[in-house]
């Protein structure tokens, strides 16, 4: 990206034109500090970010290789004998499932209710801000407490679920002792703190599609559904790509809900609803007290993340972008609109019916998002700068 | 109030008066600016007593006696005083330390939020606005460094913090926390975009060295992300329990703690566990209450999961 030196002041620039010796002590200071400044801004992350981020992670290799106890610390080196140990356990595999289940039953209904909430909270709404801090409500309550309390709503006898359940007819479900009731039940936990959140992020992005696509699609006869489907989908795909991909990789660490939805924490007396990070948890500090190989198991899902995240990325992005096809609006009609919310010192997340292959990488993809709203901030603060 | 709320109320009210226009002229309307119809508010009704729910049934449960709790889903339609009896059980008892973990958890939301804030403002201005060599391969690395889950570093985490004692210290959980990629990608973004060239320069043309164009220019235009980041991070500490509950004891806990310790030790008496999380969770929604607005205008603008 080029960029603009703004940061010289032509004193300096002079000066660097000059030979060194007979520029002043105050000026060579000058220099060195527009030279060094960036790096020095940028340093404090780098350094923690290097000390509790990153060597952690690689140091967990180490660790996986290393006969490691929690007790007598760094025993033998063992290779890959960790990793064989770990895939030779029925448990590892079982809190597998339970991961996949539970990320499954939580990641996808949470996706396509928070896009149905943000487009009711897209309608011409009054009171706009009070629904949408309504909806983030759940997001400030501590997962820990959240899981208590639907633990409470899904007690298997006198929980209210089961009372509401049996007002309609039908028998009380065994929350804590069919497996699948017990995925039910911690994705209902994962859902209800994380739906109200990611419906904001939805909303952000839709709030940035132009408004005259809709026009254009009523008026060659589009209904609602039509219009979410062939116009707001398409039109937020980055953000639907970048939700799925968020909630993945929280979704397959899911520790707090777990860890408190009974007493024990480890899942129910069968490890029924035990999760992979919570079998990490238990390998490394309860009973084994094995380092080593509980280092193995968080590689293992290192890797499985980061499989998954590329899936789920390729998978998004084919979903999303078939609903771009046929497009409601005409291509000389979306450029025309284009142009005019350019004009208006609006840009559109994504160019409209482009349905271009290359989609933005992950990261990029809030940066697409958010253009509409900054451009308007730096104008209102242009507008400060003026006053 | 923050510009970012400032931009999203104007562009619901450009919003709306475009619609008022449309109106006016006899067109028909789009769905996306007619106004809601009753159907919508239903539904988002719907959502939000699914959102309150929860938290009155806790307050329900708080203020019942134990008995009618063990038979009843709904002991009672409406809280009564008797859950400040089950509040002051909570924060004077001795087994759960409530004050201390107040204390930890406050200052640990603080000295992150704060830390958070001042290293990704600074990282963010940098890598918006200012040319270094290498400047893109690390922001790169930054943003790569977000999809990373850092929570399975844990083990060597835990071994470094054992071998330095600080095993129980609260030092431990506030040290991983000073600094998040998301913070530095976040203000990066918003800096590039909100903060023009024109008025570092003119900083720079007066005379200021790079860190007082940065205190006097860059920090007061990052004040709305900075706000949001702030409170987005202080509700991550507040509600953090992974990696608190291993390296912390009950003796020096964080407020998540607490609730683990009570389902621990107060597990036959509903009333009082309830109460003890309604009480823990009483704080954030004060604060939510004041600030709520902010933060969600700050994630309308473009917020990411961290």
């Amino acid at each position: 990206m080029a960029l603009l030196s703004p940061s010289k002041p032509a004193h300096a620039r002079n000066g660097s034109e000059r030979p060194p010796r007979r520029v002043g002590f105050s000026q060579r200071l000058g220099r060195l500090d527009v030279k060094v400044s960036p790096y020095l801004y940028i340093s404090p992350f780098f350094l923690v970010f290097a000390v509790v981020g990153l060597f952690p992670l690689i140091y967990t290799a180490v660790v996986s290789v290393y006969d490691w106890n929690l007790l007598g610390g760094q025993g033998d080196f063992v290779g890959l004998q960790n990793y064989v140990d770990v895939l030779n356990q029925p448990l590892f595999w079982k809190s597998l499932v339970n991961t996949f289940s539970i990320f499954l039953l939580s990641s996808v209904p949470q996706v396509i209710l928070a896009i149905v909430i943000a487009a009711l909270l897209d309608q011409n709404l009054r009171a706009a801000t009070f629904w949408r801090m309504g909806v983030l409500i759940p997001f400030v309550v501590a997962p820990v407490a959240v899981s208590m309390i639907f633990g409470r709503l899904f007690a298997d006898q006198y929980g209210f679920i089961n009372e509401i359940l049996g007002l309609v007819g039908m028998d009380p479900v065994a929350w804590h002792g069919d497996r699948l009731a017990s995925h039910v039940a911690i994705a209902t936990m994962v859902n209800y703190r994380w739906t109200g959140y990611n419906a904001l992020i939805f909303l952000a992005a839709m709030q940035a599609v132009p408004r005259e696509l809709y026009e254009a699609a009523v008026i060659d006869g589009a209904g609602r559904v039509r219009q979410f489907f062939s116009v707001t989908v398409p039109q937020i795909r980055a953000t639907i790509i970048f939700v799925v991909i968020t909630s993945t990789i929280g979704g397959l660490q899911i520790f707090d809900e777990v860890r408190m939805f009974d007493a024990q924490g480890l899942g129910g007396p069968d490890r029924d609803w035990m999760t992979t990070v919570v079998y990490l948890y238990d390998v490394a500090w309860g009973n084994q007290k094995a380092f080593g190989r509980a280092a193995a198991v968080a590689w293992l899902l290192f890797l499985i993340i980061i499989v998954i995240g590329m899936i789920n990325f390729l998978v998004t992005q084919r979903i999303s972008t078939s609903g771009a096809k046929g497009p409601k609006v005409s291509r000389r009609q979306t450029r025309e609109l284009i142009r005019q919310a350019r004009a208006a010192g609006e840009v559109p997340a994504v160019a409209p019916a482009s349905g271009s292959a290359g989609g933005p990488a992950p990261g990029t993809a809030p940066s697409t998002r958010r253009t509409a709203h900054p451009s308007d901030v730096s104008d209102h603060n242009h507008g400060e700068d003026a006053r | 109030m923050s510009s970012v709320a400032v931009t999203a109320q104007t562009a619901g009210k450009g919003a709306a008066r475009a619609a008022a226009r449309r109106r006016a002229q006899g067109k028909a309307s789009g769905s996306a600016t007619r106004r809601a119809g009753w159907v919508v508010y239903l539904l988002l009704a719907i959502a939000l007593v699914v959102s309150v729910f929860p938290l009155y049934f806790t307050l329900l449960l708080g203020s019942s006696d134990p008995v009618s709790i063990a038979q009843n889903a709904i002991p009672q339609w409406l809280p009564d005083a008797s859950i400040f009896g089950q509040f002051q059980e909570v924060v004077t008892s001795d087994a759960i330390n409530f004050w201390k973990a107040l204390g930890n958890s406050v200052l640990i939301g603080v000295v992150c939020s704060a830390s958070v804030v001042l290293f990704s403002t600074l990282a963010g201005y940098s890598f918006a606005k200012l040319s270094f060599r290498g400047r893109g391969p690390l922001l790169v690395f930054v943003i790569a460094t977000m999809a990373v889950p850092t929570q399975l570093g844990i083990i060597p985490l835990y071994i470094l913090m054992s071998e330095i004692g600080w095993y129980g210290k609260v030092q431990a959980v506030i040290i991983p926390g000073l600094v998040t990629a998301f913070g530095v990608f976040w203000m990066t973004q918003y800096l590039s975009e909100a903060l023009p060239y024109e008025l570092i320069e003119a900083a720079r043309v007066d005379g200021a060295s790079m860190i007082r164009t940065f205190w006097s220019v860059a920090l007061p235009a990052a004040l709305p992300a900075a706000s949001m980041l702030g409170l987005f991070t202080f509700v991550q500490q507040w509600t953090n329990f992974f990696w608190p509950s291993i390296i912390l004891t009950n003796e020096n806990p964080t407020l998540p703690l607490v609730v683990r310790s009570l389902q621990a030790n107060y597990f036959v008496d509903y009333s009082l566990v309830m109460g003890g999380i309604f009480l823990v969770t009483l704080p954030l929604l004060v604060l939510f209450a004041f600030v709520g607005r902010q933060l969600v205008a700050g994630i309308m603008a473009g917020a990411v999961k961290g």
